[in-house]
């Protein structure tokens, strides 16, 4: 008996009862694929998250927080922009290109009787459009003479610009922003979103002339510095919390009022919280792959006992045990390895597809792994019922009804 | 001298090399063993001695047979007969390796079965036996000729030889014409002369047969015997167990067992002499 004839007879055996061996394939095929699949979106949505972070700039560094201490003596740590010229000093911050001061808000603009609320309404300097990767698309840019002279001019995102304006050119038209008329001198280029927020629902106009009319002269929400290449990043990072710390008095300097946050940090913690997701994912989908190995014994099992007058003839015959073990050892691992190879088919079809939002990114070694494991499980999980059809005494087996 | 050989060629280690596929393909029974000048001086083909088998133990125990000793010469034809519960399937069952005695020795062509492996006995159930039983047992959704390559298939022969010996079988019992038909496509005759051509591929020393005709009508109980008869004129030793009469009246010796002991043993025709064997069919 070679092993080409044991295949042989188990592939007869396999095919003997379609309908089951079909199942148990199918059991199989969505253990693999899911695997695969799961796999391929968790690595699709990390690369997502990655692609995303890149196109964010990975020059720029976040100044946020502030606020009042509470502690014995009462200083006041709030971001100003009275901050910005120490920080764009080139002498103590030689690795920061630009500063951006940023304050936020929320408004309710109208255009003849369109309104449209701006859930980001952001008063800056120019210099925020390179460090965000913002672009203008139509129209120009405000100047640092507009900050300095508060012109109440806005630049508009494309979302913002369709919904207030819809076919019309929204350049040099005025639109009501909280009771105060803002000028319209261009319209951003289309960007990609990182979150939740649309990216191009946004309106940028001068921080001075945004502090006059809306939100007073309060504390800054942001400051966002540009370093002078992605390389120096770390180096302005230093740079612009010890000048921080320097202006603002802070004493105890591990435990500061503000944070500085790092597109390179958000980029792994983002990476890491992709990787949690892969991992998740492609323990779900080896719970589903364990299901189809037990779905394995459990038909064995039953093929073994329905057959336990077929192996006591085979053994009157004289087939050997071995033989016998091998039979359905094969048996178990050529329903396995057809339900992985469907799967590995079915996965790859499906990576071809959009999943929630995510393009899927196949990982061989997936595939391989999911394959390897499918001929694993047929072995071990076609054991136990191989090894007991083997060990059957030709003379009970033949008795069995 | 040269029974000392032919000992030494029997023993255990050499039960797979003895039926290797060229000695099969011989035109004669025995291969091409030296054809024995007297039945007498032959080693016997069975030989089992105070054969005892208890099922359960103490005072539930069952004793299924209770000390049988047979000796069946090489060409002999023998019917078992006896009433239900009178042992005669257990005898079967040991005979035909398929179960162990408790106690006792069974020499087959010479080998104590008892000493064997489980490996061993395979080979010898393989190569030595030839088995029919009453309940046909074919494999099913298996075609005829399948069924009867299987144990050649067992017996490791390649693809081509397998064929060729199973359609020889086959037309030897009368059905080279339903070689492709599956078990439940055959009546009931039939399905028994595929037994029987399976049970005679390997050419086996012996043909075991528990009660072959027990599931058959008149017809198809003559078809089986007339194919076991033409078998046993070809010199092939047979014991077969039966409960009717007139089936036992084909065998050349008659045994009764009665709760498990022979209580009768009757020649009914003489042992075929030698020359007979050296013709013995095979193709």
């Amino acid at each position: 008996m070679n092993l080409f004839e044991t295949i042989r007879f188990a592939i007869r055996g396999v095919t003997a009862n379609k309908l089951r061996s079909g199942l148990t394939v199918l059991g199989m095929l969505i253990g693999v694929a899911a695997v695969i699949l799961l796999v391929a979106v968790g690595n699709g949505s990390a690369k997502q998250v990655q692609d995303r972070i890149s196109q964010l700039g990975s020059s720029t560094l976040t100044i946020s927080g502030g606020g009042r201490s509470t502690g014995a003596t009462t200083q006041d740590f709030s971001l100003t922009s009275s901050l910005v010229p120490a920080l764009s000093d080139h002498g103590t911050a030689p690795h920061v290109k630009s500063v951006s001061p940023v304050v936020t808000t929320s408004e309710d603009t109208a255009y003849e009787g369109t309104s449209h609320t701006v859930p980001q309404f952001i008063g800056t300097y120019p210099s925020y459009l390179s460090a965000e990767n913002y672009s203008v698309a139509k129209g120009s840019g405000f100047t640092q003479q507009d900050v300095d002279e508060a012109r109440k001019v806005v630049l508009i995102g494309s979302t913002t610009a369709d919904d207030l304006f819809g076919t019309v050119s929204p350049i040099d038209q005025q639109v009501t922003v909280n009771g105060t008329l803002f000028t319209v001198i261009g319209v951003l280029g289309n960007k990609d979103g990182t979150g939740f927020t649309d990216p191009n629902d946004v309106a940028l106009a001068p921080l001075t002339a945004v502090e006059e009319s809306l939100t007073g002269y309060g504390p800054l929400n942001q400051i966002i510095v540009q370093a002078t290449s992605s390389d120096s990043v770390d180096a302005a990072q230093t740079e612009v919390t010890a000048i921080l710390n320097d202006k603002l008095h802070v004493t105890d300097t591990a435990n500061e009022p503000f944070r500085v946050l790092n597109a390179a940090q958000l980029l792994s913690t983002q990476a890491d919280t992709a990787q949690t997701f892969t991992v998740l994912l492609g323990a779900v989908a080896g719970i589903s792959l364990l299901v189809g190995g037990i779905g394995i014994t459990n038909i064995m099992m039953v093929t073994v006992t329905e057959r336990t007058r077929e192996i006591g003839i085979r053994k009157a015959l004289g087939a050997p045990r071995r033989t016998v073990l091998a039979q359905f050892l094969v048996e178990a691992t050529v329903l396995s390895v057809i339900g992985g190879l469907l799967g590995v088919a079915a996965a790859l079809i499906g990576s071809q597809f959009t999943i929630v939002g995510v393009k899927p990114v196949v990982v061989p070694a997936s595939i391989l792994l999911a394959v390897g494991v499918s001929v694993v499980i047929g072995l071990f999980f076609g054991s136990y019922p191989a090894s007991r059809a083997a060990a059957l005494r030709p003379i009970e087996a033949l008795r069995y009804e | 001298m040269r029974l000392g050989r032919r000992m030494s060629a029997n023993r255990p280690a050499d039960a797979g090399r003895q039926m290797n596929p060229d000695r099969q393909g011989g035109h004669t029974v025995t291969g091409n063993r030296p054809v024995p000048e007297q039945s007498g001086l032959e080693r016997p083909v069975l030989d089992v001695r105070n054969l005892i088998k208890t099922y359960g133990a103490g005072e539930t125990a069952v004793h299924a047979l209770r000390g049988v000793s047979l000796t069946v010469q090489r060409g002999d034809y023998v019917a078992i007969m006896g009433s239900s519960g009178s042992g005669k399937s257990t005898l079967m069952n040991i005979l035909g390796c398929l179960d162990i005695p408790t106690s006792g020795r069974y020499l087959l062509d010479g080998v104590d079965v008892s000493r064997l492996s489980d490996r061993q006995l395979a080979l010898v159930r393989n190569r030595r036996i030839g088995f029919v039983f009453q309940s046909f047992n074919l494999i099913p959704r298996t075609s005829a000729l399948s069924n009867v390559e299987l144990p050649l298939a067992y017996a490791g022969l390649k693809s081509a030889e397998r064929r060729r010996r199973a359609r020889a079988a086959l037309a030897l019992v009368g059905l080279a014409d339903r070689e492709n038909h599956e078990p439940n496509q055959l009546s009931g005759g039939q399905q028994q002369r595929v037994a029987v051509a399976r049970a005679l591929v390997t050419a086996p020393a012996l043909v075991l047969a528990d009660e072959p005709t027990g599931n058959l009508d008149t017809q198809s109980t003559a078809d089986v015997l007339g194919v076991l008869d033409r078998l046993n004129r070809s010199g092939r030793t047979i014991v077969l167990i039966t409960h009717e009469p007139d089936v036992a009246e084909h065998a050349r010796r008659l045994i009764r067992l009665v709760d498990g002991r022979i209580v009768q043993d009757a020649r009914q025709a003489p042992l075929p002499q030698p020359r007979h064997l050296a013709q013995a069919v095979d193709a």
